[in-house]
């Protein structure tokens, strides 16, 4: 026979002041577990959003990011032409020869400068990227000084509102439209034609290419060419790898310090939990004893004490979770250490994180609790019951 | 004095709770300092940078050099003494995660660092060897560079491996000295893109530049920028450590982040603290009515409850802090120079000890209120 979990639950309640302590430390430390999983989640999905499958990147060999690439006119319009490309509704080849460089502009609020990408386009480039919506005014002219600007840009940078101008490379741009990339990494550009932006910044060579493959299946076919074409000293990715590619240093920096902060955290809260335990079982003695004597064996009371200790741990995972959902309307914008260029995510609760969440403050609850429960089941029934 | 005998006794009755507590008390406060330090090292960079020392960038951004020309013409503006050139090598030394800096640099350079200390002997061979280059102190023990050795390094910018000589070792001058970079000739760099790169010669990323009066850096950087006003490569002048902080500011959000959370770690630690107190004051109600009805006053009670907190808080917090410069230096190690400077502040250490106290006295005030109010018939009724 068990020993009833009303009976478990009434302990903690009647307790509710070291309780709601205790269960606040866990909460804590949940809530940071939490919202650095969700961090995570959200960085990896803006990346790998960014990226469609079908697509390929192309830049310079060597080169880790588009910003230190380089292509020349003659290498880029070699890949264009390659058979696996695929032909648009126009008949052209569905290829974005783009630049990409970074501009310092200033952050809305804080007034600080952080480096903003600034890619230039051509026309092909909002068939290639399906998830890039205009949402406000217009999309830039060919062959003028206009810009459009993602989302993020729009809501984090001053001077990037519809109608106003941004000066850079001697010239004043014009923002005409807003767009949305579906939280991809593109919120956090600005795009413009490429001819005019190559121009203004007196490039001579773009920095990389976005072509379209007819079929999936084609990559390794399109990769082997340009690998061994001797024109060529460039390398084809695929656009989802290359994003998460860039998003590596940043994504295991934000999960190493993450994790050794829980862990450090989860010490404290776990002693917390074993000191309420060790508590709850030091109050008890003779009840302990009356249950032994009722027959309960050892085994139900040890559980007795392991359920209490999980639930008081629940308590704290389900508050604690229940604060870092509330994240999920927060946005969080750093420098990628790999582009060097600012880039806006979300936190992302998903189902795994929730799970994860829960077992870890269940198993804190558990590791706190096993001590004093040992303690409760190892008690003589007779010294037990003859204390106060 | 027989406060201070009934506090020490009342810390040790509950010997478990007590070392419990106290355990939980040195690790919080340790991961406070340690956070400390890992925001104090992300500025560290911006600390060691002078502000006898400008910095002339491309206005658009770091992406975009100078031209060459600049040199002379900087030169020639009031208050310079000395102008460097330095590039941004952005090489990788055989895998991606061997990061450190690599700059070419004009032979002026170390003159303008007084900072980085290198033997008359080693800038010689330096200055005779084009495809020298010198290491600093913290790198070469970090990869066991050595005077003679080679080191080939993959192009991310420049595209090619290329291979450098190690001609000396830059000591700093004292430990806020970052030492983790590399410095090569930067003709060295701008030959060889003549033969491969024709387009990137006499570029220049950076210029460093001297100046004779601190108190003109503001009124210089104006100069210097007016100079190059509606050219096509528009510049900004700024002190170095404004450049540095500059970098610092791009992950500010990080940074807060860190700094929020190293206080989530004493508000946890505050809970836990409150709860063991809390349970202390509720299991000796009946002393508390005892002792008043001996006729000690709701002051008394109030210490006792408090001297305890600030005793175990004191224990815990003492052991966080002596644990503190030990575990940084393991920290260091173990992030494999990711933070080149990485010190223990006294700053830090105060705020442990801030923190400490205010856990202490923040756990106490509900249960020495508690006692200090018990009434004595009541008290003495209630059942532990």
């Amino acid at each position: 026979m068990t020993i009833p979990l009303t009976y478990i639950a009434r302990n903690l309640w009647t307790r509710r002041l070291t309780t709601l302590l205790t269960a606040g430390g866990l909460a804590l430390v949940v809530f940071v577990f939490a919202t650095v999983l969700m961090l995570d989640a959200g960085l990896k999905k803006t990346l790998v959003s960014t990226g469609e499958h079908e697509n390929v990147v192309v830049i310079r060999k060597g080169a880790a990011t588009e910003v230190q690439s380089a292509i020349d006119h003659n290498q880029a319009s070699i890949m264009a032409m390659h058979p696996s490309v695929a032909i648009g509704a126009d008949g052209r080849q569905l290829a974005s020869k783009e630049t990409v460089v970074l501009i310092s502009l200033v952050k809305r609020g804080s007034n600080k400068p952080s480096n903003v990408v600034i890619r230039g386009v051509s026309p092909t480039a909002l068939g290639l990227r399906p998830q890039v919506k205009l949402v406000a005014g217009r999309m830039f002219k060919a062959g003028s000084a206009e810009i459009i600007v993602g989302s993020s840009v729009a809501k984090g940078f001053s001077g990037t509102q519809i109608g106003e101008h941004l000066r850079f490379a001697q010239r004043d741009w014009t923002v005409v439209g807003t767009f949305d990339a579906g939280g991809s990494g593109f919120d956090s550009e600005i795009w413009g034609d490429v001819d005019q932006l190559m121009q203004a910044f007196r490039r001579t060579s773009y920095s990389s290419m976005v072509l379209r493959l007819a079929q999936t299946k084609l990559f390794e076919r399109f990769k082997e060419d340009i690998d061994v074409d001797p024109r060529l000293a460039d390398e084809a990715k695929r656009e989802q790898a290359f994003y998460s590619d860039q998003s590596k240093a940043l994504s295991t920096f934000i999960n190493i310090l993450g994790f050794t902060l829980s862990m450090i955290f989860s010490i404290a809260a776990m002693i917390g939990a074993m000191i309420t335990m060790y508590a709850s079982v030091a109050n008890r003695v003779a009840e302990i004893g009356t249950l032994r004597a009722l027959g309960f064996k050892r085994v139900n009371v040890l559980a007795a004490f392991l359920v209490e200790a999980l639930l008081l741990g629940l308590v704290g995972g389900v508050a604690g979770l229940g604060c870092a959902a509330l994240m999920q309307f927060a946005t969080f914008s750093t420098t990628n250490f790999q582009t060097f260029a600012d880039l806006s995510f979300r936190f992302i609760l998903t189902p795994a994180i929730v799970v994860k969440t829960l077992a870890f403050s269940i198993a804190m609850g558990l590791i706190g609790g096993f001590l004093p429960a040992m303690r409760a089941a190892r008690m003589n029934i007779v010294d037990a019951l003859r204390a106060r | 004095m027989y406060l201070l005998k009934l506090i020490a006794r009342n810390a040790l009755r509950h010997k478990l709770r007590t070392i419990l507590t106290v355990i939980g008390l040195t690790v919080a406060v340790l991961a406070y300092g340690l956070l400390h330090t890992v925001v104090d090292a992300w500025y560290a960079g911006a600390a060691a940078a002078s502000n006898a020392r400008l910095v002339t960038r491309n206005a658009i951004s770091l992406v975009f050099p100078l031209p060459l020309s600049y040199e002379n013409r900087i030169r020639g503006v009031d208050g310079v003494t000395g102008v460097a050139r330095s590039n941004w090598f952005g090489g990788i030394y055989r895998e991606p995660k061997n990061f450190f800096a690599q700059f070419a640099v004009s032979n002026n350079y170390l003159d303008l660092y007084p900072e980085l200390v290198l033997p008359a002997q080693q800038r010689s061979d330096y200055l005779r060897d084009r495809k020298g280059c010198l290491v600093g102190r913290q790198l070469a023990s970090q990869f066991g560079f050595k005077v003679g050795d080679v080191i080939p390094i993959k192009g991310t910018i420049y595209p090619g491996t290329w291979e450098f000589v190690v001609r000396g070792i830059l000591d700093g001058r004292d430990e806020t000295t970052i030492t983790r970079q590399l410095l090569f000739h930067w003709e060295y760099l701008n030959e060889t893109l003549r033969k491969t790169m024709p387009r990137q010669v006499d570029q220049v990323g950076v210029y460093v530049l001297g100046i004779s009066n601190l108190d003109d850096a503001a009124a210089i950087s104006r100069s210097v920028d007016s100079v190059f006003k509606n050219s096509l490569a528009e510049t900004l002048t700024e002190t170095e450590q404004a450049f540095q902080l500059g970098f610092v500011a791009m992950s500010d959000q990080i940074i807060a982040a860190i700094g929020v959370v190293s206080y989530v770690v004493i508000v946890i630690i505050m809970a836990v603290m409150a709860n063991a107190m809390a349970m202390s004051a509720r299991e000796r109600t009946v002393e508390y009515a005892t002792l008043k009805a001996l006729g000690f006053g709701p002051t008394f009670l109030a210490l006792l409850v408090f001297g305890e907190s600030i005793a175990i808080c004191a224990i815990g917090g003492s052991l966080g802090m002596l644990a503190t410069p030990p575990a940084a230096n393991l920290f260091k190690q173990a992030t494999g120079g990711v933070f080149p400077v990485f010190n223990v502040s006294v700053e830090t250490i105060a705020l442990q000890a801030a923190c400490a106290f205010a856990v202490a006295v923040a756990a106490a005030i509900v249960p020495a209120l508690q006692a200090a109010r018990v009434r004595i018939v009541e008290g003495l009724r209630a059942i532990g």
